[in-house]
């Protein structure tokens, strides 16, 4: 079923939070706060959104550590997701985690990941398990083009066809692998042309269009449910900032950042929900809680405690 | 107690486990009908159907991947290697997945799957197919490393491996396969990270796992008729290491010499014998020694792979050179 216009406005306003906690990250990141990496999502939002909300919060999900928003949008605590950046022991992995492995089993959410591709096959897995335990779970993968070249990749497309997994693969393709234009280091750049000749459902989507997102995750999860196999779901969308902090962007012309923010997926999901009928004071509206929800996560992150020096000795076995 | 080969104790172990728990599941190449090519999964696939005995494609790294997906999800997967030299195929699952998830999810998710893989030469295998990686796993924090070398160490320590929630490198040794021991009948297990005195002796202290105890405790018998009594400990476990048993031991005989069938250098031997110096400096009467692969890639004609592979005939002389 389609996202009546009420979950619209959530899945806007989640799309803000999303924003907002990359924008917040930002800050903090240039104020020194944060340590290591950070691959912003800005201008993905609703690959995230429309993806994640189309499943149940028990079905499975794996990303990257382009994850951020996909890790909040299938249901990590904002104020959790915070923490960990800032290293705090009340992150969802008491910082020892930090920006690029995002995990929270309790939604779903197996692990972002630092390896490209690798998060791939733990999906598969995590969909063959649902299968054996005669479970309907569906897991998704979501993954950038810039996967599409790693072996572990294609033999993961091999199996999920072999195997039938209730398997939903999500490319987003952003157009650029790193800092390199994916169409200069990959053979079938459109992807999904790729997956079909594994033998998967494959189709390309506007990876900018929420409702476009959900639509085509829900259909395929149903089919997956159903015993009906995987499908590979073509994103397409674009990275508005670079691939991560301190990347000068020689790959790319404003001109062309430029043209793609008349086309980012929150703008134009606040012109659908005009058209729906909603006023630019709902919007405001929308964008003030998503704004009250990442100061309280902020809040709640510097207030909490770093992790006691006895932590980094624990959760290494059960 | 039946006398049964190591190979059979590996399948019972499996049968059992799979009979008294659904979630273990087995993948692997050529696992199914054929059994594996050590028979180590024999006639399983009859007992529990080709969905718990499933055959994979030959691409390690996403069926080990797909390995460390399940148990994150609930299942007990234990994924066999043909060959552990393949493992390095898979690394990336092995070292930097299944062994960081579960610290850097702040412990919230856990990887219990067994990765089995042989190991080892003496077949004329070549460089590609008789290599031993458990002095490199051992670098790897998160990671639980077996290599027993009995029958009955084998089924004990696969049943723990499989029920300890944590990922496990299970390491056997395709010489090892056709020996025969004498096995308990019943649900027994071994506990992970005891070592065990497979002979006692006052003269020296053998330590070894694997193969190479074997050869250990054939040196030991020569060694005897020479008047020298050999302890001779086998480690069981690589990873946690079982200090105590071997500080307790040199405590009494003063010397110490560690042999395996990886390479020596930058291996086990001298991680043992560092830590013998740093916990227990006093203990030894004379310089410890080590005993492993020389460092060349094991060739294939079976002179040069004797002798780039520790001997029984090499524990014996290094033993008496330390006399």
């Amino acid at each position: 079923m389609p996202l009546t216009p009420e979950r619209l406005q959530d899945a806007y306003r989640q799309m803000l939070v999303i924003r907002k906690f990359e924008e917040t990250i930002r800050s903090l990141y240039q104020q020194g706060k944060i340590r290591g990496s950070f691959h912003p999502c800005v201008g993905q939002e609703a690959t995230a959104v429309g993806g994640c909300w189309a499943v149940r919060r028990d079905d499975y999900m794996t990303c990257t550590y382009r994850g951020h928003g996909q890790a909040i949008a299938k249901g990590l605590s904002v104020r959790a997701a915070m923490a960990e950046m800032l290293g705090k022991v009340t992150g969802c992995s008491k910082g020892k985690g930090g920006s690029m492995h995002f995990t929270d089993p309790s939604v779903g959410l197996l692990g972002a990941n630092a390896i490209v591709a690798a998060g791939v096959p733990h999906a598969a897995g995590a969909a063959l398990a649902s299968q054996l335990q005669k479970k309907d779970n569906v897991a998704l993968a979501f993954f950038g083009e810039g996967a599409v070249n790693q072996g572990v990749f294609l033999e993961s497309l091999n199996l999920a066809v072999i195997w039938k997994l209730p398997l939903i693969l999500i490319c987003e393709n952003n157009l650029y692998s790193e800092m390199t234009p994916s169409h200069e280091t990959t053979s079938i750049v459109e992807t999904h042309k790729r997956a079909a000749g594994f033998g998967f459902a494959a189709i390309q989507v506007d990876g900018n269009d929420v409702e476009t997102m959900y639509n085509a995750v829900e259909s395929a999860a149903e089919k997956a449910r159903a015993g009906g196999g995987p499908t590979y779901i073509e994103a397409m969308t674009y990275r508005l900032w670079g691939h991560m902090m301190g990347d000068p962007e020689i790959y790319r012309t404003k001109e062309e950042v430029m043209r793609a923010k008349e086309n980012e997926p929150i703008v134009r999901c606040g012109k659908r929900l005009i058209e729906l009928g909603c006023t630019e004071a709902d919007l405001s509206r929308l964008d003030g809680e998503a704004e009250s929800m990442i100061a309280d996560a902020l809040q709640f992150a510097e207030s909490s405690a770093v992790p006691e020096l006895a932590d980094a000795f624990t959760d290494i076995f059960i | 107690m039946p006398n049964i080969t190591y190979a059979q104790a590996l399948n019972d172990a499996l049968r059992e486990e799979m009979k008294i728990d659904s979630r273990v599941f087995l993948m692997g190449e050529d696992i199914g009908h054929h059994g594996g090519i050590f028979r180590v999964t024999k006639d399983l696939i009859d007992e529990f159907g080709a969905e718990r005995v499933r055959d994979t494609p030959i691409s390690e790294s996403s069926f080990v991947g797909i390995g460390i997906g399940a148990a994150m999800a609930g299942m007990r997967p234990v994924v066999e290697l043909l060959f552990m030299d393949f493992a390095l195929v898979a690394a990336d699952q092995i070292v930097n997945q299944a062994a960081k998830l579960r610290y850097m999810s702040g412990g919230t998710v856990s990887i219990p799957m067994v990765v089995r893989a042989q190991q080892g030469g003496g077949r004329g295998n070549g460089a590609q197919h008789s290599q031993s990686f458990e002095s490199w796993l051992a670098q790897v924090p998160g990671l639980i490393i077996v290599a027993p070398s009995t029958p009955a160490d084998a089924k004990g320590l696969l049943k723990s491996s499989i029920r300890t929630g944590n990922p496990v490198v299970f390491i056997e040794h395709k010489l090892l396969y056709n020996t025969k021991g004498d096995v308990p009948e019943g649900d027994y297990s071994i506990p992970i990270g005891k070592a065990e005195i497979k002979r006692d002796g006052r003269d020296i202290t053998i330590v070894s796992y694997s193969r190479t105890l074997l050869f250990a405790l054939e040196a030991a018998e020569t060694l005897s008729q020479k008047g020298i009594e050999a302890e001779v400990i086998d480690l069981r476990t690589i990873e946690p290491l079982d200090m105590a048993t071997i500080l307790e031991s040199i405590k009494g005989t003063g010397r110490l010499l560690v042999v395996h069938e990886s390479h020596s250098n930058c291996g086990l031997g001298a991680e043992i014998m560092a830590r013998v110096y740093e916990q227990a400096p006093d203990s030894l009467i004379m310089p410890p020694r080590r005993l492993g692969a020389k460092h060349v890639p094991i060739p294939v004609a079976e002179s040069l792979e004797n002798a780039v592979l520790p001997q029984p005939s090499d524990i014996v002389a290094a033993v008496e050179a330390m006399f």
